[in-house]
């Protein structure tokens, strides 16, 4: 093969196989990735990813339940939420959590395991100190 | 002092900005002078940045909570080490610690390369100066460490007690180290294209900090990930999130730049590729810097919305721009010296590994900001989870793995397949030979990915040992010295490539750990009451008494409060116990009771772990203290005023009724296997990268003389 075609094959393949893995990750990521959604956007009939801030108090144990509600980050719409599972070190009144469930009957019943709390700010201070 | 400390940064900034101007300047009109300047200039810098560093960690060692920043993240009953390391908990602190080890390596690289690189040296200054005046206009304009207030608290509110652990505290300047380090092959890639020198020089005198960066970064990475595992309580050690990606971007990236320098180092081939992969490294670097600090992506990690995040976008942006125009101006130096001359070469495989490499970033990458892509397209934000990342990544690991097994024993320019046959036919036994016991004797086919990693993992070290094997039977027969100091020889004498073997067989046993333990781990929740039992993969665990200690938990973390289990684990007749606990920090909040606060504030897990070989089981309790509910009220109104030895003295009592009548408490067990050889694994690869970095007598013999020549050429020249 002359050295031109050879390099110009070479450009092909290699550019054809970019295009693939570029396909390949926007057509997963697509496909596999879940709404983040505020409690004021949620409706009932299918799965979200929940995120928002635990509401001051709300925090209650019933049996082996975590119940709580979570309002929107930047405003007061908020929804009951049911869990079981492991609860986060960090998990508190005031923090950002996201969490993935459905709504079921006006409260949020969330699946197993899947909460995840925000660390409380590494770099800045603490709110309640402020 | 604080005075005096923002002064040094002051100077410092001014003293930073002076050596990019006097190495630029001496550079431009051929003056040795100024550019001599400008690189004192930089020690000078160096020397501020310390002397700063050492202000502020004196203050947090003798508890000056006139500083801002030591009445937020320290206290006077935070234990001393944690005094210590508190300084880089914080934004500004974290800072000055950036800008300290960049002068410092600066300092070092500018030191060893002041007679060589006439041409590349000023400009590298510069690149170094810029780097260093652009953290400290961040600290001298916005986040000033040296802060303080005109009324200090009477203690400071602690440091966060998440980060109470020793792998979190050494963790950052590790990171830091790592990302700081790769600016100097990144500054002297910048000089080398600015003075048109496009050889090899630049990578030989910068290859060694390259590698000893990416050492450091790695460790980084091996003690984060080893903080989760051991102090987060959900007991994994990697999850894909966006912080834990920063980080290991330029790892990625920076890994292919120390394998493709060495094609350029050999053959003169890659120049473009090589300064594009170091700019993208640096890039990712800052990049690293910089999500950790923005809030622009959710993390459980989450450092919230912080004031330099524009500052850092620019630096990013022009940092990005300027290289690559530097990189497209100068394309026609960057042509190749050769060819490739078959796809059966070494440096064919090592593109081919770059690749790989690349595309793992990039997928990484595009998992991490897909929250802002989506949300860009599709204007709602989405995620993708850990399950999409481990989907494209395991793949791509396969290949990596299979990968770092042929390529180091491929000859360069062109092999032979029948030469390939004979190196590669005992490992590929060894290859089918693992797959036939694990299909006979394991469950390992339930995870095909699993299954056949373990069978590269069985190549690549197969590989390696076959050429350590090799190299020194040949050598004993050549000297007839014994077989321990025939190895040793060999690769004292080899150090880059012996180190190389060894740092690939490390990330094979690393990858054998990962392997294991994500397809193959056992986990349990439930809830126990004292006396009950339960069963985590053939271990009988019996819940037998519950804990409570008051005033300093075992691990050293200065929790007023922490409540734990004793547990008897029984397996196959033997027995051991386990003590995981959970530890309670009063919270500021003044708006909560005398008692409850100390109840209502942070709570860290501290897991126990049996360690093993084989198997770790691993335990964490998360004990219901609402049974306390009534009494901590009680007492908040009983004790409002009291003195802090009643509130102690309470809160012995309250500790004490939940030691005697401990409510049903929540463990979570887990029993993986081989997690302890990700921590080998991690261990071997820093081994053979020390023994890769480290210089052999015979190159210091030739630098010296190259040296020596290269002044005598000089001398004769000026003659």
């Amino acid at each position: 093969m002359d050295p031109t075609r050879k390099r110009r094959l070479r450009l092909v393949v290699a550019l054809t196989a970019a295009v693939l893995l570029a396909t390949a990750l926007i057509y997963t990521s697509f496909s596999a990735s879940t709404e983040a959604s505020k409690p004021s956007e949620i409706k009932p009939g299918r799965s979200y990813e929940l995120t928002g801030k635990v509401v001051n108090g709300s925090i209650r144990h019933v049996g082996g339940d975590l119940r709580f509600r979570v309002r929107d980050r930047d405003g007061t719409a908020s929804v009951p939420v049911s869990y079981t599972g492991v609860v986060p070190d960090p998990f508190r009144d005031g923090r950002e959590v996201i969490v993935s469930g459905e709504l079921q009957k006006g409260t949020f019943v969330a699946e197993r395991d899947s909460l995840v709390t925000k660390c409380p700010s590494k770099f800045t201070k603490d709110e309640q100190s402020s | 002092m604080a005075g005096v400390g923002s002064a040094c940064l002051a100077v410092a900034l001014l003293t930073a900005l002076y050596a990019v101007g006097a190495s630029i300047y001496g550079a431009r009109v051929g003056r040795r002078e100024w550019v001599t300047s400008g690189r004192r200039a930089i020690y000078c810098v160096a020397a501020l940045a310390v002397t700063a560093f050492g202000l502020l960690e004196a203050a947090f060692l003798r508890s000056d909570f006139s500083f801002a920043l030591v009445a937020e993240g320290s206290s006077t009953d935070t234990p001393t080490f944690y005094k210590v390391t508190a300084l880089w908990a914080t934004q500004d602190g974290s800072l000055l610690l950036w800008v300290t080890l960049l002068s410092l390596f600066s300092t070092a690289v500018l030191f060893l390369t002041r007679r060589s690189l006439r041409d590349i040296a000023p400009y590298a200054t510069a690149v170094l100066g810029c780097i260093a005046a652009f953290f400290l206009l961040l600290m001298v304009g916005w986040e000033n460490p040296f802060d303080t207030l005109a009324t200090p608290p009477v203690d400071g509110a602690g440091l966060n007690p998440l980060l109470r652990h020793p792998a979190m505290m050494i963790h950052p300047p590790m990171l830091y180290t790592g990302y700081v380090g790769f600016s100097i092959p990144f500054a002297f890639c910048i000089g080398a294209l600015v003075a048109r020198r496009t050889g090899a020089d630049w990578i030989r005198a910068t290859r060694r900090f390259a590698l000893i960066a990416w050492t450091f970064l790695g460790t980084g990475i091996m003690l984060g990930a080893l903080w989760s595992y051991t102090e987060l309580g959900w007991g994994g050690y990697w999850a894909w999130d966006p912080v834990e990606n920063a980080s290991l971007m330029p790892w990625l990236v920076g890994t292919a730049f120390l394998h493709s320098i060495m094609v350029q180092e050999k053959r003169g081939m890659l120049k473009v590729w090589n300064v594009s992969l170091i700019c993208a490294t640096f890039t990712l670097a800052l990049l690293g810097t910089f999500l950790v600090r923005s809030g622009i992506l959710d993390s459980i990690h989450a450092f919230g919305a912080s004031t330099i995040g524009v500052q850092f976008l620019v630096f990013i942006g022009l940092v990005i721009a300027l290289s690559a125009g530097l990189i497209i101006s100068r394309l026609p130096q960057l042509r190749s010296e050769a060819k490739l001359d078959s796809l059966l070469s070494r440096e064919a495989f090592f593109l081919l590994n770059n690749l790989v490499l690349v595309g793992l970033c990039l997928v990484i990458m595009w998992g991490t900001f897909f929250p802002l892509i989506s949300e860009a397209i599709t204007g709602t934000e989405a995620s993708v989870g850990p399950p999409w990342f481990d989907r494209l990544v395991t793949p791509l690991a396969l290949v990596l793995v299979l990968l770092s097994g042929i390529g180091p024993v491929l000859a360069w320019r062109r092999f032979t397949p029948s030469a390939l046959r004979r190196i590669l036919a005992v490992p590929l036994a060894a290859m089918a030979l693992a797959l036939v016991v694990l299909l006979a004797f394991t469950n390992a086919s339930d995870s095909p990915a699993s299954l056949a990693m373990f069978c590269l993992v069985a190549f690549v070290i197969t590989v390696v040992s076959q050429e350590l094997w090799r190299g020194t039977v040949a050598r004993r027969t050549m000297t007839g010295e014994s077989w321990p100091r025939a190895l040793g020889r060999l690769t004292g004498r080899n150090r880059r490539r012996y180190g190389g073997y060894l740092v690939h067989a490390g990330i094979a046993v690393l990858f054998l750990g990962v392997a294991a333990s994500s397809a193959f781990l056992d986990q349990r929740d439930v809830r126990l009451r004292p006396g009950d039992t339960f069963e985590v993969n053939g271990y009988q665990v019996t819940y037998r008494q519950a804990t409570a200690k008051v005033g300093g938990d075992s691990a050293g973390t200065g929790a007023p409060i922490s409540f734990g289990a004793v547990l008897d684990v029984r397996k196959d007749g033997k027995h051991f116990v386990m003590r995981p606990s959970r530890n309670y920090y009063a919270s500021p909040d003044p708006s909560l009771g005398t008692i409850s606060r100390f109840f209502e504030g942070e709570a860290t897990s501290e897991v126990d772990v049996r360690w093993g070989l084989r198997r770790d089981l691993w335990l964490a309790v998360r004990p219901d203290i609402g049974s306390l509910e009534k009494p901590i009220r009680v007492a908040d109104t009983k004790f409002a005023d009291s003195s802090a030895d009643v509130q102690a003295f309470i809160i012995a009592a309250l500790a004490e009724r939940y030691r005697s009548d401990p409510p049903p408490a929540a463990f979570r067990a887990i029993a993986s296997p081989l997690v302890m050889w990700i921590w080998i694994g991690g261990a071997i690869v820093v081994l053979g990268a020390l023994v890769a970095a480290w210089p052999s007598p015979e190159a210091r013999l030739r630098r010296v003389r190259s040296l020596y020549s290269a002044r005598l050429g000089r001398e004769l020249s000026r003659a």
